[in-house]
């Protein structure tokens, strides 16, 4: 058999023919597994979703109770039969709470779809497990030899620091709404800081989602209109698209911070106006996607959205058979930062 | 080295320009000498190491990275300084880290053969942005947004000077300006050596069509010609041995003495001028096509000089043997300019006539036909009018309200975008630079020639659409570049402007385009309404033409 037996491109999204079923599917579709929360993957509108509890609590928060007519929760290791003699099971990804790697096996091959993914320590995700498969197929977000994440500690130093120097001034930090903005609540706690945490009206939800999952995040208060003015030493998270608009304004001679795998390269903190960059990713960077692809030991590698061409090079100067995927509607399309795919891919 | 790498790494990231001269200010407080002198010769550019390249660190980075992997990333990254401090594969190291002093000798010092391998050694026990400020010391723009100027404004900031008084003294200094620091921290003499021909900061213009302008008295201002050549001043005077030394600087200070040896020989005068510089023939200006070709040679052959005379339009005297006339009204300025001219009797300095005009619609008038407004068969090379208020002493930089531009409209076609590339700097990332097309026929039926390349223009969020238009209608990648699909009815039409357009044998199209930006993004236009070739042909010299006519 071929893989592309099993898994195949369709203008849906990644279809899986003798079971019958998509997965991340870019439309409505019948049956679908869902690898994690973030927009352009997770859907609404489709007949039955199959992913974790984690991520079928998000979608409900996100979409309505309505996202779906039928749910399947698949919780991490459960294998299920999905028809077509092919078995499905969900294995941490990392990537934000609930992010599911999806293993689909068939005549005894091993296909491994990673959704998006990283290695690196989050207090709010179960960690990454690597999976042992025949097909792995990747996502290439930071996929150049620049990328590589420093210590998500370190970054929320940089921020403490600057809080500590300008005690006048409020520090706006630009975050996505799912998984970015509770992992830094959370890494901010472990830093040591005990006071309020002020959220943008916009990631209420999902927090509250979180802390329902069991993710404790210490005090949040909602940011009012009328409290801006007196938010001199506050820390502010909100969706990196708030810190442009007149909302950011309001605020005490504010720092504009942001915190992005993108902030690596200067020219695209600098774009976006921002003053303090933190580098902390909820993606695997270059080294982190080199030895995931040599752990599963996967003798062929599909890569999908972000910098393909040079994940793919490198699989060929390792003698590993690969390709691009593209898949059009994943983050590729929010390579530049403004795009609203890219909001909804977490990054 | 760490302390240098974080002044240029917070400089890069803070927009407010008062708050950037603090932090540069802040800097040469808390360091000591030689360590601040070097840093101020790299914010203003005055290092340059003779073995340390740009090829140099190119060839450390393909020691140590797949060429691919590097040629994806620095077209990612956009700059490459960046690229290879991002890249570079150091780990932290015990290795000392060297004070930006050491690295300054050791760049100017060491041998051409042991310098990659000193290089490394410097990468490797540098962090990240350590790596970064290195690299960009040695490529030469720092490009963090901070200019000599501003360099120069944050030493004044460090005693009570003005930033115009560092410009003074500056030509006669060296780095690690030592002197210079005790002087402005009131330890010691003002410095003397004075450059007897030093650069002045020119006084700039804003667009006409931005101001009011019908509210104003047209009595209140004159008007001369914007000479389409090359903005200088001359500078020329006596050092303290009585040698006459003569400089010709660029705008933005930059002495470009070198390129015009024949010029130089032939100001022999004690002042300063504020002009244009351009080509001559037999007592007419040529075009910006001629005076293009004797810039940016390698070497200034006899034969370049004598083909391309260059000579300088007398805008304004800013200094006359000794006396600074800055201070002075326009008009008292331009007599003593006039009697200057009168009196020299140079060959190659002439006197940029005025524009005489009672009303602005006069005014205008003269703008649309320069040729019989007085500019007879100069018209060509007449890119518009400068509008200056009588009485508007000569101010650094841009004041509002003194000096106007009043250019002439460009000229524009429709054409259609074919392959984009990603910028550099501030866009790097995004498809910003443009390769666009006009229609032809051949055998095959209609074809797009590429007729020229548009990288400005766009606002930033236009930058967003079409950087998205790129990336969703991308039909072929070489390299960097990617072909955008061009049809006759899928493809996107932009309106570009330009302000001239000359035959070229060096284009396929068999025409060069000066200066051609994006005006409009033609979303509602399908691209087989868009130009054709014969259009632009049509424009050759057109202006030039329809002016001397």
């Amino acid at each position: 058999m071929r893989p592309e037996d099993l898994l195949c491109p369709s203008p849906k999204g990644l279809y899986c023919p003798p079971a019958d079923l998509h997965i991340d599917p870019l439309r409505p579709v019948e049956r679908a597994l869902v690898t994690h929360g973030h927009a352009d993957h997770a859907r609404p509108g489709n007949a039955a979703v199959m992913a974790t509890p984690e991520t079928l609590a998000i979608m409900a928060a996100r979409y309505g109770e309505a996202f779906c007519s039928t749910r399947r929760p698949a919780a991490y290791g459960e294998v299920h039969d999905v028809g077509g003699g092919v078995k499905a099971s969900f294995h941490p990804a990392g990537h934000v709470l609930g992010a599911a790697q999806i293993l689909l096996e068939w005549k005894g091959f091993r296909a491994v779809v990673s959704g998006d993914y990283k290695r690196a320590h989050d207090p709010t995700a179960a960690p990454f497990e690597v999976v042992p498969c025949d097909l792995f197929i990747t996502e290439a977000t930071f996929g150049l030899p620049v990328f590589r994440h420093p210590d998500a500690a370190g970054e929320i130093a940089k921020l403490l620091d600057s809080v500590e120097l300008f005690p006048d001034r409020a520090h706006l930090v630009g975050a996505y709404s799912l998984g970015k903005a509770q992992r830094l609540m959370k890494l901010l706690r472990q830093a040591g800081w005990d006071r309020p945490i002020h959220l943008h009206g916009a990631m209420e939800r999902v927090t509250e989602t979180y802390r329902a999952l069991g993710v404790d995040l210490g005090e949040t208060i909602r940011v009012m209109a009328a409290d801006r003015k007196a938010l001199a030493g506050a820390i502010v998270l909100c969706p990196p698209s708030a810190l442009r608009e007149l909302w950011a304004r309001k605020f005490p001679d504010p720092v504009t911070v942001a915190a992005s795998g993108w902030m690596r390269v200067r020219a695209r903190a600098r774009q976006k106006g921002v003053e303090l960059p933190l580098v902390v990713s909820d993606h695997a960077d270059w080294d982190e996607l080199r030895q995931t692809i040599l752990d599963t030991g996967a003798e062929e590698i599909w890569v999908t959205h972000g910098e393909e061409d040079a994940l793919v090079h490198w699989c060929g100067s390792a003698a590993l058979k690969a390709r691009p995927l593209r898949l059009v509607g994943y983050g590729d399309e929010g390579e530049a930062e403004e795009t609203p795919a890219e909001e909804a891919s977490g990054e | 080295m760490n302390r240098f790498a974080f002044l240029l790494d917070r400089l890069a990231y803070e927009p407010r320009r008062n708050a950037k001269v603090r932090l540069i200010a802040d800097y040469f407080r808390e360091t000591p000498d030689p360590e601040r002198g070097w840093a101020l010769a790299a914010l203003t550019g005055a290092l340059s190491f003779r073995h340390a390249k740009p090829g140099m660190i190119r060839g450390l980075i393909m020691e140590r990275a797949d060429p691919v992997l590097f040629g994806l990333s620095y077209d990612y990254v956009g700059d490459l300084a960046e690229t290879v401090a991002l890249m570079w594969p150091g780990e932290p190291r015990a290795n000392r880290v060297p004070p930006l002093s050491e690295i300054v000798e050791g760049l100017t010092s060491t041998a051409k053969l042991d310098l990659p391998r000193r290089l490394a050694a410097w990468l490797d026990a540098l962090d990240e942005v350590g790596r970064w400020a290195l690299l960009k010391l040695i490529t030469g723009s720092l490009r963090i947004g901070a200019s000599a100027r501003l360099a120069k404004t944050a030493v004044a900031a460090l005693g009570d000077h003005k930033p115009d008084e560092i410009e003074l003294v500056w030509p006669g200094l060296e780095p690690p300006y030592e002197e210079l620091f005790a002087w402005v921290e009131g330890r010691g003499e003002k410095p003397s050596a004075l450059d007897p021909a030093p650069f002045r900061p020119p006084m700039l213009a804003h667009p006409l069509e931005d101001a009011d302008y019908r509210a104003f008295d047209p009595a209140d201002f004159v008007a001369e010609w914007k000479w389409d050549g090359i903005r200088v001043q001359a500078s020329a005077g006596r050092d303290e041995e009585g040698r006459h030394v003569a400089r010709l600087w660029s705008r933005s200070g930059e002495d470009v003495s070198g390129a015009f040896p024949d010029l130089i020989e032939a100001l022999t005068f004690d002042g300063a001028i504020d002009g244009e510089l351009l080509v001559l023939r037999e007592g007419r200006v040529q075009s910006f096509n001629v005076l293009q070709q004797r810039l940016n040679r390698k070497s200034v052959t006899p034969k370049l000089i004598a083909e391309f005379p260059v000579h300088i339009r007398a805008y304004d005297l800013l200094v006359e043997g000794g006396e600074d006339l800055r201070e002075k009204p326009f008009m008292e300025r331009r007599a003593r300019l006039e009697a200057f001219i009168a009196r020299e009797k140079n060959p190659r300095v002439d006197l940029s006539p005025m524009v005489p005009f009672a009303d602005w619609d006069e005014l205008a008038a003269a703008r649309l036909d320069p040729a019989s407004a007085g500019a007879g068969e100069d018209s060509a090379a007449v890119e518009g009018l400068m509008v200056k208020r009588r009485d508007a002493p000569y101010v650094v930089g841009r004041p509002k309200g003194l000096w106007f531009k009043w250019k002439h409209d460009p000229m524009t076609v429709d054409a259609v975008l074919m392959y984009a590339q990603r910028g550099h700097g501030k866009r790097s990332s995004f498809y910003s630079d443009y390769t666009f097309g006009l229609w032809t026929e051949d055998d095959a039926g209609p074809q797009l020639v590429p007729v020229g390349k548009a990288y400005f223009g766009f606002t930033d969020e236009e930058l967003v659409e079409l950087d998205r238009f790129v990336r969703k209608h991308t039909i072929n990648r070489f390299g960097p570049v990617r072909e955008v699909s061009h049809t006759e009815d899928l493809g996107l039409v932009l309106e570009v402007a330009f302000e001239g357009v000359a035959r070229s044998a060096r284009h396929k199209s068999g025409v060069a385009m000066r200066f051609p930006r994006v005006a409009r993004i033609r979303w509602d236009k399908p691209p087989h309404e868009a130009d054709r070739l014969e259009t632009l042909e049509a424009l050759i010299d057109l202006r030039g033409a329809a002016r001397a006519s």
